[in-house]
């Protein structure tokens, strides 16, 4: 990529106690670019990200954000964060949460403009404490772009929001990707990640696993999931053309594949009694899942 | 994003403190018993039992003595649970997260302080002189208002400590412990000379009686000295921050 790198994490590595929550993570940020955060709980995720936020200090290691350390105000201009848990006080409007944050930003949005990306419009009057789950998660949206960040560092942005909610967030966090914003995001839906990401960022045990497009991702374990029932032994299936894993419950069987137009026939022709055939693309979820469990 | 273009300092200070005013006064937990109790206490105690206290009219004593005592709620009470809660409640990271310079949230916190010193103060006076027939010179209302409402400080730097070390479920209870018997001890509520010899020795170790003590002064009554006094609350103030400040820096470093 040659767009400009807006942050970076170079060799950072953070201690708590003897736990090693981040182990020599190196990555950068480019302008424009969505990256997608992946990772089990305890992976490191919320650790990268609080060290960008400058909410943690690396153990060793440096951080860059706009070429500034990541605490300094300057560098924060640029960036807009949306944590998992960070509830504002019940008794300001949406109004006012919103433009006290724009206050801190150098050329924000118009009020009207951050609540109506925000879908918020109808509820500026209202105080915080009487708001939805759903519309509580679409203030803490509306602070971390009210100020035309540069940067956008989602944590969990869509957890707890019904599909509905979550496609016309997708909706927006496209518009401002389109207008240059920069978004860093996890995110426990897999499907989402494939949806937004540029770039995907699997983290396990404090390390940068794999760093590559969803589509990388998904063929660095095998392109096509084929699904049936037989009972055909998996030995068998295992060492036809194309087939690079098995899976197996009962007789439901599972195999990652490329070439499946030749490895279709052969399969028939060894089971004449084969049911249920789907063929599907890799989804990123079972990748995942793999590339997690193939370096374990 | 052009990073040579900055937000206006004052805006931001000015907004954040006037938001964090009208956060707690919406907060009727909050506001009744800062704002009522007080008030309550000195139409009690000063005007319905018009008990004489010595030569002193209690109308007039009372009204600087409560009014400090009107004055160190909001500051106890909005930097003692308001800091634990916020804290607890992720908002403050947030805070930090955010390109708000760390200063504005303390100073607005501190503003809140002393523009609720000045609603208690003005509410409590304007009492005193209509119900109570206390009479000053402009220039001593003035001097009232003054020390009612910067004595306020100490008990922000007080309450920053309190909110720094305590948990939000446990800092309501603190404050509260603090609050009251400080009040009581320190002779907000009846004159020191009333309590029993040892208490009356006790009270200059707290500083609640050090404001006291300025207070009377700027109303009239000597009870004490009042450089004494100002230098124990700047003494107090600058112990407190120093510690609130150590606290702060042991909990954001895990």
């Amino acid at each position: 990529m040659s767009k400009p790198v807006i942050a970076r994490w170079r060799e950072a590595s953070k201690r708590f106690g003897t736990l090693v929550a981040l182990d020599r993570f190196s990555l950068d940020i480019h302008a424009g670019e969505v990256l997608a955060v992946l990772g089990a709980n305890g992976a490191g995720k919320t650790t990268a990200l609080g060290l960008l936020t400058g909410l943690i200090r690396a153990s060793s290691g440096h951080v860059e954000l706009f070429g500034k350390d990541p605490t300094s105000t300057e560098a924060r201009r640029g960036m807009g964060v949306m944590l998992q848990t960070a509830e504002p006080p019940d008794t300001l409007t949406v109004a006012e949460h919103v433009r006290l944050f724009s206050g801190y930003y150098a050329q924000p949005r118009a009020l009207a403009e951050t609540l109506s990306l925000a879908q918020l419009s109808d509820l500026a009057q209202r105080p915080y404490g009487v708001l939805s789950g759903g519309q509580k998660r679409r203030l803490h949206f509306a602070l971390a772009i009210c100020g035309r960040p540069q940067l956008l560092l989602v944590d969990e942005p869509t957890t707890g929001l019904d599909i509905d909610a979550r496609r016309s967030f997708w909706q927006v966090l496209r518009g401002l990707v389109a207008e240059g914003t920069a978004v860093v995001l996890t995110t426990h839906y897999l499907e989402e990640a494939d949806a937004l990401a540029d770039r995907v960022a699997l983290i396990q045990h404090g390390r940068l696993l794999a760093l590559d497009t969803p589509l990388g991702i998904k063929s660095r374990v095998g392109g096509q999931c084929v699904r049936f029932r037989s009972t055909l032994a998996d030995q068998m299936l295992a060492q036809l053309p194309g087939v690079l894993r098995v899976r197996r419950d009962g007789s439901h069987f599972e195999l990652s594949a490329t070439d499946v137009e030749r490895l279709l026939p052969l399969l028939l022709a060894a089971d004449p009694g084969l049911r249920d055939l789907t063929i599907s693309a890799q989804s990123l979820e079972s990748a995942v899942v793999d590339l997690i469990k193939e370096a374990a | 994003m052009n990073t040579a273009i900055r937000p206006s300092m004052t805006k931001i200070y000015a907004l954040e403190s006037w938001l964090a005013f009208i956060q707690v006064i919406r907060a009727p937990a909050f506001a009744l018993p800062t704002l009522l109790f007080p008030l309550a206490f000195y139409v009690l105690f000063a005007l319905v039992l018009p008990t004489r206290m010595g030569n002193m009219a209690p109308a007039h004593y009372l009204l600087a003595s409560y009014g400090a005592f009107a004055a160190i709620g909001p500051a106890l009470f909005g930097f003692g649970v308001g800091l634990a809660m916020e804290q607890q409640m992720g908002w403050l990271a947030l805070k930090r997260a955010s390109p708000m310079p760390i200063g504005a949230y303390f100073a607005s916190k501190l503003a809140m302080a002393m523009l609720f010193a000045l609603c208690t103060t003005l509410l409590l006076g304007g009492t005193a002189v209509v119900f109570g027939k206390v009479r000053m010179d402009i220039s001593q209302w003035l001097h009232l208002t003054l020390v009612l409402v910067f004595g306020a400080i100490p008990f922000c730097a007080m309450g920053l400590l309190v909110g720094s070390i305590a948990k939000a479920q446990s800092a309501v209870a603190i404050v509260n412990l603090i609050y009251l018997p400080m009040s009581a001890l320190s002779g907000l509520w009846m004159p020191v000379k009333m309590f029993p010899m040892f208490l009356q020795e006790l009270a200059p170790l707290l500083p609640a009686y050090h404001f006291g003590v300025l207070a009377l002064d700027a109303a009239g009554f000597e009870v004490g000295n009042p450089g004494v006094a100002l230098m124990a609350l700047i003494g107090f103030t600058l112990v407190f921050t120093a510690l609130a400040f150590y606290a702060q820096r042991r909990r954001w470093s895990p």
